[in-house]
């Protein structure tokens, strides 16, 4: 059975200047015809499935709608047309550090947040030392929220996140808080997540986390659908190919193609490299200080047949 | 269904918690001050009203603390109320909860004052020799009544809150109107039966006045009564849980 389903689910927004009037503004506007509402579908007709123990990555330029569809994941929104199957329980990272208050300490803020994510009192009193301790927060526990760094704040919401072990975990954009250490640390984290058999959704614009995490993946444009697969290499290379030639593969042979040029403009890439390497180090032969090239010359054979200079 | 209730019951306990730590910021005080405000305004009312409206009523003190004592927990609970979706935005657009509790949380601790309020009136009205009995039970009722009304109306504010951001200054302006009509510091002796009637079309009205029954003429309302209060509380909170499960997805447009 699919842990989450989703059939042809297209979303539409509603913006125009109907935010921040007041009844006033609103009841002259309607009288004199000024009132407007624009609409946008910011998904349109997507599917995909996940099993158990999938992780879908999320691949698409700003504006494609991965972070509204994200959102009808976590039931935040309802698709306008279409519909998602959720079989469990979800714990989405939407914008790490919204949803905690400044006023609050650390431990407050860790309760409210787990209630949130909907878990009870006596499984949070059991975790909530290890969620501690995971952060990294020990001597933080009775600090105001406010006080803490942004570093602090993002590990805070992330050690929540999973350490409450959900059925499905949605992350957007998390994997890249804290130092280079907890970053090693969560992704770790995450990795031993996945093997436990949670169902995960990542966005994130760093296609290499995708490579490395991912083993089915959704490709957005515009709120369309590009693709669903799960030869996650192959999509990779034809979404970093795009982002260089913004030319969207209409079909699957323009996916090869694109992966192809990939493959290719890599590969040039790398013999460049290895061409500037080698040029490098001609130069510095031939151009560089003649007593250093000498002076190398000298110890080379010191080391190796010191007979020669007696 | 019962862990989803358990669930929901945490997460409103930790709300209520946060509500209240934030609007009395940690201080001992703050309870306090928020109980004084509406004594000082009964003082001054009873002190300025006593002459001119006062005269001919017995314990015109317990007369007009009914009056201030249901509608300060009305105003209070509703204007609190008003403000829980808006200000608890950055949570809904992001994680999945029930929008109701934001309110129903920023109600408890309007309830809690009105609680304590409740116990001082008690207080003035055995200082005032008010003649207390079983009777007084039947109070219940209408605190009930108002609870739910005051939830239905802080939902359909809440609602209207984030549609229109001038509610809160007509809502200041129709409170100050309902005050007046609400009958707190002066009696309906001098009004024709039928516009006496008139005055039942006011729910604040009626559950201040069936307090005033209990207490100051030691009765209980009829049956019609109270199903005329019970009929405003459910009417109330039908059409705010009704606002609120219609557009349960469309307020995150509007924040």
């Amino acid at each position: 059975m699919a842990i989450i389903k989703a059939n042809n689910v297209s979303i539409r927004y509603i913006t125009g200047d109907f935010k921040d009037i007041g009844l006033k503004e609103y009841v002259t506007r309607r009288f004199t015809g000024k009132y407007h509402v624009k609409e946008f579908w910011a998904d349109k007709n997507v599917s995909f499935s996940l099993d158990k123990g999938d992780m879908l990555g999320i691949i698409g330029t700003n504006g494609a709608g991965k972070s509204t569809l994200l959102k009808a994941v976590s039931g935040i929104m309802q698709p306008t047309e279409g519909n998602m199957e959720i079989n469990g329980s979800i714990a989405a990272l939407l914008e790490l550090a919204s949803g905690f208050d400044g006023e609050l300490t650390v431990r407050e803020n860790t309760y409210l947040r787990g209630a949130m994510l909907g878990y009870t009192r006596e499984f949070m009193d059991k975790m909530y030392n290890d969620i501690i301790d995971f952060a990294e927060l020990k001597d933080f526990q009775e600090r105001p929220f406010k006080q803490l760094s942004s570093g602090m704040k993002s590990r805070l919401a992330f050690s929540i996140a999973c350490l409450v072990s959900p059925d499905i975990l949605i992350l957007d954009e998390v994997l890249s808080v804290g130092d280079g250490a907890f970053r090693k640390k969560s992704g770790d984290k995450m990795k031993q997540i996945l093997e436990n058999g949670v169902t995960g959704i990542l966005v994130s614009h760093s296609v290499g986390q995708v490579r490395e995490m991912c083993n089915k993946i959704l490709w957005l444009d515009h709120g369309n659908q590009v693709a669903f697969s799960d030869d996650v290499k192959l999509y990779c290379d034809a979404y970093e190919e795009f982002l260089i030639t913004k030319k969207l593969p209409k079909n699957i042979e323009d996916v090869e193609k694109l992966a192809q040029d990939y493959e290719e403009r890599k590969r040039i890439e790398r013999e460049k490299a290895q061409q500037r390497e080698v040029e490098k180090l001609q130069n510095v032969l031939e151009t560089g200080d003649s007593d250093a090239a000498l002076d190398a010359a000298i110890n080379i054979i010191k080391k190796h047949k010191p007979e020669l200079l007696k | 269904m019962i862990e989803k209730l358990k669930k929901n019951q945490f997460l409103f306990e930790e709300l209520v918690k946060r509500d209240f730590k934030q609007k009395y910021k940690r201080t001992v005080l703050g309870m306090g001050w928020s109980l004084l405000s509406p004594l000082l305004q009964l003082l001054v009312m009873s002190v300025v009203f006593k002459k001119f409206f006062g005269r001919g009523v017995n314990h015109y003190t317990i007369y007009l603390f009914c009056g201030t004592l249901v509608f300060s927990y009305f105003r209070e609970s509703t204007t609190g109320g008003m403000n829980a979706l808006m200000s608890n935005a950055r949570i809904f657009t992001k994680v999945n909860v029930p929008k109701y509790l934001f309110l129903f949380s920023k109600n408890v601790s309007a309830l809690i004052n009105f609680g304590l309020t409740l116990c001082i009136f008690f207080i003035f009205a055995f200082v005032d020799k008010i003649k207390f009995g079983p009777h007084f039970i039947a109070l219940i009722f209408p605190i009930c009544c108002l609870v739910v009304f005051n939830i239905g109306i802080g939902l359909i504010l809440s609602a209207l809150f984030v549609f229109f951001r001038d509610t809160s200054y007509l809502y200041d302006i129709f409170t100050l109107l309902l005050n007046y009509f609400s009958a707190i510091f002066y009696t309906l002796d001098v009004y024709t039966p039928t516009v006496r009637k008139l005055f039942l079309l006011n729910p604040i009205y009626c559950y201040i006045k069936y307090f005033r029954v209990v207490v100051l003429n030691g009765g209980i309302p009829s049956i019609s009564y109270h199903v005329l209060c019970a009929f405003y509380a459910v009417v109330a909170f039908g059409i705010g849980a009704w606002v609120y499960k219609k557009n349960n997805h469309k307020f995150l447009y509007y924040v």
